[in-house]
């Protein structure tokens, strides 16, 4: 009894510890959306050609899956998802791009040098958009299933083992949902 | 007289907020209400600072947010709510206490009350007894006034 006494500190200690050193372990960057299984903001954003020109609107994830990816031509880490994109482009699942606080002319320049991925681009020039979809950097993006419900959120790049790990089995699963 | 004014101005310094004079609201009252309520908004950005202290680009757009509801007549829980609906609890530098935040906001209580518990119960405990309370023999009494050495 008295021994145990003794021992009960450390395993305290040592409970403390653990709890703290897997807190190290999180990426604080990684906030959970708070539009999980939520439908998606209502928005209605122009294109990225002169003079506006049609962009899309939220109303349009509707009937199929749809990846939304937020990005800009001044985000470093798009260069970095570009390829991913564009292989999810070419693998047959749609993508769509926001430009977020990007100049539109940056923006076409950025897609004519890289490639464009997009079945559609729209600019969020004020950032609006990008806060009500609380988004807190570039590049991210959204899951969003038939009935134009947010299901997932990606926060950073999605680089292939993501793809090919989580977000193509689930694309997969919302195609198969009713 | 330097040294006191060097050390009064130290004191009366402030940190410098990010709010530029371009964001502020025209009414004063509704001006401070939303400083007070920036103070209180977490940068997502800078995640240690409020968005009233960040320069990030992020915290701007969301100074002006936060100014154009209260312009538009809302209270300051509304406007606190509609960041909380698109960034959650997490955007709040104070959390609110609720069902998952509990364990943070009690639980610096719980261990002081487990500690309390626990020195009251160790002060309880019966006093250890001495092997030997027995009054000194005259033998040990004389040894000891020998070791003391001599009376005065």
């Amino acid at each position: 009894m008295k021994r145990l006494l003794f021992i009960l500190p450390i395993i305290a200690f040592a409970g403390l510890a653990a709890f703290l050193g897997f807190g190290l372990t999180q990426d604080p960057k990684e906030l959970p959306s708070q539009l999980i299984d939520r439908p998606l903001p209502e928005f209605a954003l122009p294109g990225i050609e002169d003079g506006g020109g049609p962009g899309f609107a939220s109303a349009s994830f509707k009937g199929e899956p749809r990846l939304l990816n937020i990005w800009a031509s001044w985000c470093a880490a798009c260069p970095q998802e570009h390829p991913v994109l564009t292989q999810i482009a070419r693998e047959g699942f749609p993508v769509y791009g926001i430009a977020w606080k990007d100049k539109p002319q940056d923006s076409r320049e950025w897609l004519a040098r890289y490639g464009n991925p997009y079945a559609a681009v729209a600019a969020d020039q004020q950032g609006r958009t990008a806060i009500d979809l609380g988004v807190t950097g570039v590049p991210e993006t959204f899951i969003v299933d038939k009935k134009g419900r947010v299901r997932f959120k990606q926060i950073g790049p999605i680089s292939p083992e993501v793809w090919e790990g989580q977000i193509k089995p689930l694309m997969q699963q919302l195609r198969a949902e009713a | 007289m330097k040294r006191a004014f060097l050390a009064l101005a130290l004191m009366l310094a402030t940190p410098a907020a990010a709010v530029l004079p371009d964001e502020m609201l025209p009414d004063a009252a509704q001006e401070a209400r939303a400083r007070a309520i920036s103070k209180d908004l977490r940068c997502v950005v800078c995640q240690n600072q409020s968005i009233d202290d960040s320069d990030a680009p992020l915290a701007r757009d969301l100074r002006l947010l936060v100014r154009e509801q209260i312009a538009k007549g809302k209270s300051d829980a509304d406007v606190r709510d509609y960041v909380v609906q698109r960034y959650g609890n997490f955007v709040l530098l104070k959390p609110p206490v609720e069902g998952d935040t509990l364990l943070l906001w009690a639980g610096p209580f719980a261990i002081l009350l487990l500690g309390a518990a626990g020195l009251i119960a160790w002060q309880r405990r019966a006093p250890v007894a001495t092997p030997d309370s027995a009054p000194l023999s005259e033998a040990e009494r004389a040894e000891l006034d020998r070791l003391a050495g001599p009376h005065n």
